[in-house]
């Protein structure tokens, strides 16, 4: 164990373990940062989404970006698992649908972090019961 | 490598321990074990959430989803539905009581909307036996940035701050360190009062089972402040948990180099050590604490000296209480200007009450100075059991006093709670509803302070002892006019001449009730009857035989065979026989045994 013998050990310290506990720190303010839900329901599962998922949270995680990512039930596009919600702060969510570990990373490069449109995205047609209530 | 996607917070501290919650964490892990997501799901022990009412409590993180009265049993659905597919486990969600609709999400939750959480901001969010996580909530940070002042310009922010003392009697903070630091001796000491003692109470020990290195770190800030290089936790021995959390915390401080001898680089040296009290109130007062942890017995002495000038081996000592303690990282963090501008002119920052009795969210929360008992009771702790109609609140424990429907809507801060006639006290609230009886509560204050009398002085002594005599004899129904006016008169005594203030305040709970429900005293002394139904000498049970059918239930049931009478015929209850178990009231299916 290395004694932490200086404000700066800590603060380097701070810095190397804060990937650990970020997830956390994220969920406080969720309404603040923009938010993925990857759909994992069996057929999005069987689709491939597992892979989806850990590729854009090693993404997240090795950019350090602003991003939480949760994951959801079935939202009713089978045809087009694996689909990913992406809610950017003050803008509607947009559903991608048929998406592979590069359309995911893509998804990141291009729409959340410069705000470009890409191809697959689903028409949103549904209001959650959150929205609703 | 697999990144971790999720954490599955679940509540480790006493209340939900009690409720296997140990067990629920073994199985979850199991679960995920099972399932091959051990390495993509982590599950976290943290500290209380403050919902103690619904745990145990697991929180399912980035979603925030809430999940409460969790079994071991759930762990399997939790994993497979949750965690693999995504779906919420609907039955296992926060039921809003008014709307019955299911809150997923705690950030809907009225019970947490109100709170702003300032000693409780890592409690339910790290992992209490990990340094490393307080770390990176920025732990130890306040005290890099209080060893890179000078002590007095790190006094002057916790004066600045206006933090008064969250023990009882709200003294300021700041200046009981300033009158520390100006005291030469070779020695000093920092002591940290974690003896909670008012019945009712778990805010401190919700504390250190949450969030144990906040207080390391603010006992090594007020060190080198008043220049102490010792630290001593007196900490009772019923909380089993909160030592060994706050024992790990030390020792990993130690490992970090975080406690010891030249801290961060300083030429600062610091260390702590626990001393257990064996559970006795009068510890909670500093001179008794004091003498408790030099190996004596528990009396408190009188003041002056105070322990700032002569304190724990007759050296200046520094005493506060543990949520004082919690409040110091942040008020360095974030600034005096921060932590001055919530709560009210005189009182600053926010307080954590433990909310008990008969209220429907029972729990910890904390909210800012200055929020009004009626947000405490009806809008965080979400009412009244069974729709019952609110009669009183108790704060302060023994020390305090009653608070009626007319105080609800003052805002709580220590001087208006003891110009109301009760006192903040450490944050015990015990919510009392109409079927409660107001001598009987007094009576039961009474009770625990004639138990805990150091016997020291006289006035604390014989003067409750009397009292409660007094209390007993009304409630048996023998209480006289006169018994009114000795106990009030009794009780201005006590207040005056007892020695510690323990003793001084011990007879607010008589004063508050004899002022606020004097009504109550007077049907018992004059009409001879409780008016809630609680005290047994005063109530008989009577069979209204219009509505008693003669279906014998309550005769085979009765314990003494006091209730006679042939099938299909009213039947009678012989009172001097009649040992009013209540028995026959629960049993009748028709109403006809009233209470008079």
């Amino acid at each position: 164990m290395n004694k932490i013998k200086s404000l700066d050990d800590l603060r380097k310290m701070k810095q190397n373990l804060s990937s650990d506990i970020s997830i956390r720190e994220k969920s406080n303010n969720p309404d603040k940062i923009v938010q993925i839900r990857v759909a994992m329901a069996t057929c999005g599962i069987a689709a491939g989404a597992r892979e989806v998922m850990n590729t854009m949270l090693e993404k997240i995680a090795k950019d350090s970006l602003p991003v939480v990512v949760t994951q959801g039930g079935c939202m009713g596009y089978c045809y087009a698992e694996p689909t990913v919600e992406v809610k950017v702060p003050g803008k509607d969510p947009v559903v991608f649908g048929h998406v592979d570990p590069k359309v995911a990373l893509d998804i990141i490069d291009k729409y959340i972090l410069k705000g470009e449109l890409i191809d697959g995205i689903l028409p949103v047609n549904y209001q959650s019961i959150q929205e609703k209530a | 490598m697999v990144q971790v996607k999720m954490h599955l917070l679940v509540c480790g501290g006493t209340g939900c321990r009690a409720s296997e919650s140990k067990r629920l964490v073994d199985e979850l892990n199991a679960q995920l074990q099972a399932n091959g997501l051990a390495d993509e799901v982590k599950v976290v022990i943290t500290g209380c959430f403050g919902f103690c009412e619904k745990g145990p409590i697991v929180k399912v993180i980035p979603d925030n989803t809430f999940y409460t009265k969790v079994k071991p049993e759930d762990a399997e659905e939790i994993v497979k539905e949750h965690v693999l597919k995504g779906r919420k486990v609907t039955r296992l969600l926060y039921e809003d009581p008014e709307t019955k609709t299911h809150v997923s999400d705690s950030k809907h939750m009225e019970f947490y909307q109100k709170q702003v959480r300032i000693a409780l901001r890592n409690c339910g969010f790290i992992d209490p036996e990990n340094i490393e996580e307080y770390i990176v909530r920025d732990g130890y940070a306040a005290l890099g940035k209080v060893l890179a002042m000078t002590p007095a310009e790190a006094i002057d922010i916790v004066k600045k701050s206006g933090l008064r003392g969250r023990g009882g009697a709200g003294f300021p903070t700041g200046l009981k360190w300033e009158i520390a630091s100006k005291n030469k001796a070779d020695q000093k000491y920092v002591v940290c009062n974690a003896d909670e003692g008012d019945p009712g109470a778990f805010m401190d020990r919700s504390i250190l089972e949450g969030d144990p290195n906040s207080i390391v770190e603010a006992m090594a800030i007020c060190g080198y402040c008043i220049g102490a290089t010792k630290g001593l936790i007196y900490i009772r021995a019923e909380y089993p948990l909160a030592i060994k959390r706050l024992q790990v915390a030390i020792g990993q401080a130690r490992e970090f180099g975080l406690l010891g001898n030249n801290m961060l680089g300083s030429d600062f040296n610091f260390d702590i050590e626990l001393r257990y009290g064996a559970g006795a109130f009068v510890c909670g007062e500093e001179t008794a604490l004091i003498h408790s942890m030099e190996g004596k017995r528990g009396e408190p002495t009188i003041k002056p000296p105070f322990p700032a000038e002569a304190g724990f081996l007759g050296k200046p000592s520094n005493v506060n209480n543990v949520e004082t303690f919690a409040n110091i990282p942040a008020i360095f963090l974030k600034g005096w200007e921060w932590f001055s501008s919530i709560g009210t002119e005189k009182s600053k920052g926010t307080k954590v009450f433990a909310l008990a009795g008969k209220i429907n969210n029972v729990g910890l929360i904390e909210v800012p100075m200055g929020t009004t008992l009626r947000e405490v009771i009806f809008e965080i702790g979400g009412g009244i059991k069974g729709g019952k109609k609110f009669k009183a609140v108790q704060t302060g424990g023994p020390s305090g006093g009653c608070l009626t429907e007319a105080h609800l809507d003052t805002p709580i801060d220590y001087d208006n709670l003891i110009a109301a006639g009760s006192m903040m006290g450490s944050g015990g609230m015990i919510v009392m509803d109409e079927d409660d009886c107001m001598v009987s509560v007094a009576k039961f204050y009474l009770d625990f302070i004639v138990g805990e009398s150091c016997g020291k002085c006289a006035p604390c002594r014989i003067g409750n002892k009397r009292m409660h005599e007094t209390l007993e004899k009304i409630c048996q129904g023998k209480g006289t006019m006169e018994d009114l006016d000795y106990l009030d008169n009794l009780s201005k005594v006590i207040k005056d001449t007892a020695l510690c203030g323990l003793g001084q305040t011990s007879p607010n709970p008589v004063l508050s009730t004899m002022q606020y429900f004097r009504d109550e005293y007077l049907a018992h002394v004059i009409d001879k009857k409780c008016p809630a139904g609680r005290c047994k000498a005063l109530k008989s049970y009577v069979i209204n035989a219009d509505k008693c059918m003669g279906c014998t239930l309550c005769a085979k049931n009765c314990p003494v065979s006091a209730i006679t009478g042939d099938k299909k015929v009213p039947h009678v209850i012989d009172q001097a026989k009649c040992i009013k178990c209540g028995t026959c009231y629960e049993k009748c299916k028709f109403g006809a045994i009233e209470i008079r």
